[in-house]
């Protein structure tokens, strides 16, 4: 049976799975669409909160950001994984215990405030909606790779999956769902790894085999990799680029911001009781961690293969899966000296993405219009390759590549069903229910949440087919704005008992209006500034959410001590949620 | 003051979280980031022991921390007469 068919198998099979659990599991009721009745276990929600975590972006491109940056792509593996020790110790326990719905629910009862309120909603909508759009794009580009259809259809199709099982199965059909997903993406995540480091170490466990020789050499993986780089004029591997200071806010920025994202925070309302919300931030962890700690191991795995593979190799000597890639215009090859051999070294052998012209140059190559930059570098390579082509490279069996397309859409399938959870939540139940028309019935309130999730991903999908051209460069957008605005207002909401509705209201603005201007600055309005010497204390756009936090935290404790004290009812609410006893009872809401 | 009090059992509460959190910083901040130079001098296997702690090992200590904080607090829970049924 050849590849393509046999993905579609695999595909096919994945995607009835999860309609038919989302069938099993449709939600009747609110509680069992907002937080599936909150009666997950907690293993199954750490494994679906996993799921709901790990994005296409981690996927696909983690690895192969981390295998071009080496160290300096350390702060994906440390910023995105160290939150969930805040989320288990800070939050996730004492939402829980408080017992609602949503994020804006918890700032809108706990500062007494419908502004506060709406200022959530903004917030979570916000940064929903820029993470679900690159999540259908992810759909569409999986698709279109494996499955050699049309990027559009694939988005639809993709559209069409989530349709059924979020509209239909609310929370509950979705965290099963994730479950299954987060099976299928683990296993077509550490598949592949676990060969090539069979292969080139000797080591069933490629978090080992990285820091192992290389079989018959002696040398270890990561000496002869810096030794390669440095050899054709790159920086070593395992020392970074990037200024310590920049590192340190860029990986504060995404700790906090993964604590506080709407889409990970609610999955902790899910579960039965508050030592099951810590439990579950552990299990979530774990899951995360054994595709966290293999990426770097594939990253330099797969380093030191292309560079053995296509350096000074002859075009016309390449393995296929070179034609194959740069047929999908994620390789490309410029012959400036035309020596018909690739030349591989530091820089970019041009600006901006490949411009392919449709001719074929003398070795067969896809010809280029982009004009090419004044180095001895000819090659283009996307990041997303070191995922995507790993198996091909690693010349493994057609079901391990049909198992990493399944991996792939189930990664982007299970955040954007996750997101769009959020999204609809916001509107039903944060701005109808709670504000606009508070006297909706509980059939009114979950036909609206269905419309609204509905419409959600009928959005998303357009954005998915119609990407703005920005869509790459505003995640920094989603973490920031987390960072700097949910993050301090729950945090002081719990461990301060003098917080205040004019405190809390005045940090989230002032974060929140820093960060977004900042970001705007340097990435829209004038992107040519966008250096390390323009920055404030050498901070870039990507880290900044971590300044605006602080920014948030002092004026919120300034503003706070300036005001009067929240309410005495409001006191008590912070003492109870600070106890785990009595949870169960918020269960019969 | 009561050794039962709710205040007391919030006192336990952050000394322990304080305690979690040093290590937490100390591990990916500190052995990943600030004193990362220093440490990959040293080697683990294959790994410069900066880079090692940079890649695997804050994540590995992560886990543990938490395992970690729910362990001591189901205990202090149980302690205070505060937990679950």
């Amino acid at each position: 049976m050849d590849t393509l068919t046999l993905t579609y198998i695999v595909v096919g099979a994945t995607f009835a799975l999860y309609i038919g659990i989302a069938i099993w599991s449709k939600a009747a009721s609110t509680g069992e669409y907002y937080v599936a009745a909150k009666g997950v276990h907690p293993v199954a929600n750490g494994m679906a909160t996993a799921a709901d975590w790990m994005s296409a972006a981690s996927f696909i491109s983690m690895a192969g950001i981390i295998a071009f940056s080496g160290y300096d792509g350390s702060v994906y593996l440390m910023g995105w994984t160290g939150g969930y020790v805040l989320l288990a110790m800070l939050l996730a326990p004492y939402l829980r215990k408080f017992g609602k719905y949503t994020v804006p629910d918890f700032i809108g009862e706990r500062y007494y405030s419908q502004t506060a309120r709406v200022v959530a909603i903004i917030c979570a909508l916000f940064i929903s909606f820029t993470y679900v759009a690159g999540q259908m794009r992810g759909v569409g580009i999986v698709f279109s790779r494996y499955l050699e259809v049309d990027i559009d259809l694939g988005v639809i199709i993709g559209m069409v999956i989530v349709f059924i099982y979020a509209v239909l199965g609310g929370m509950k059909g979705i965290t099963y769902t994730q479950v299954a997903q987060y099976i299928v993406m683990i296993f077509a995540y550490t598949i592949p790894a676990i060969f090539i480091s069979l292969l080139v170490t000797g080591h069933v466990f490629p978090q080992i085999g990285f820091g192992a020789e290389v079989q018959d050499t002696g040398v270890p993986v990561l000496e002869r990799l810096n030794g390669l780089l440095t050899e054709l004029g790159f920086d070593e591997y395992t020392s970074g680029s990037k200024s310590k200071v920049d590192v340190f806010f860029i990986v504060l920025a995404l700790m906090v911001g993964t604590a506080g994202l709407p889409h990970v925070i609610v999955r902790f309302f899910t579960v039965p009781r508050v030592r099951d919300a810590r439990l579950s931030a552990g299990w979530a962890l774990v899951f995360i961690a054994i595709l966290y700690t293999t990426a770097p191991a594939v990253a330099a795995f797969a380093r030191t293969n292309l560079i053995q593979t296509v350096s000074n190799a002859e075009y016309a000597q390449l393995p296929s899966w070179f034609q194959t890639w740069e047929h999908a215009g994620l390789i490309a090859w410029q012959d400036k000296n035309n020596d018909g051999r690739i030349q591989y070294h530091a820089g970019k052998a041009f600006e901006g993405a490949p411009q392919f012209t449709g001719e074929q140059g003398p070795q067969g190559q896809r010809l280029i219009s982009n004009p090419p930059a004044d180095n001895p570098n000819e090659l283009y390579v996307d990041n997303d390759i070191m995922v995507l082509a790993n198996p091909e490279i690693a010349q493994l069996p057609a079901w391990v590549i049909a198992l990493v397309a399944a991996g792939g859409l189930a990664a982007a399938l299970s955040t954007a069903a996750g997101l769009l959870l959020v999204i609809s939540t916001s509107i039903s139940h944060d701005l109808l229910k709670k504000n606009l028309t508070p006297n909706i019935s509980e059939r009114g309130e979950l036909l609206a949440a269905r419309i609204s999730a509905a419409v959600a991903i009928i959005i998303a999908g357009y954005f998915g087919i119609n990407p703005p051209g920005f869509v790459a460069q505003v995640v920094a957008f989603a973490f920031g704005l987390a960072a700097s605005s949910f993050f301090p207002a729950i945090i002081l909401g719990i461990f301060y008992k003098r917080m205040n509705r004019e405190g809390a209201v005045s940090g989230m603005i002032v974060g929140l209006t820093f960060t977004f201007g900042y970001i705007v600055y340097f990435k829209f309005v004038n992107p040519a500034a966008n250096t390390a010497d323009n920055w404030w204390f050498g901070i870039s756009p990507e880290g900044i959410g971590a300044l605006g936090m602080i920014f948030n935290l002092i004026v919120a404790l300034v503003v706070s001590r300036l005001t009067a004290p929240p309410p005495e009812h409001i006191q008590h609410l912070v003492e109870d949620i600070r106890v785990p006893r009595g949870a169960g009872a918020a269960q019969s809401h | 003051m009561d050794e039962k009090s709710p205040s007391a059992y919030w006192r336990k509460n952050l000394r322990l979280l304080v305690t979690l959190l040093v290590i937490w910083f100390l591990v990916s901040y500190g052995a990943g980031i600030l004193f990362v130079d220093f440490l990959d001098q040293f080697r683990l296997g294959g790994f410069p022991l900066g880079f090692w702690f940079a890649q695997q090992g804050s994540i590995y200590t992560f886990i543990v921390l938490i395992f970690v904080y729910v362990w001591r607090m189901n205990r202090l829970d149980r302690q205070f007469d505060v937990h679950e049924e």
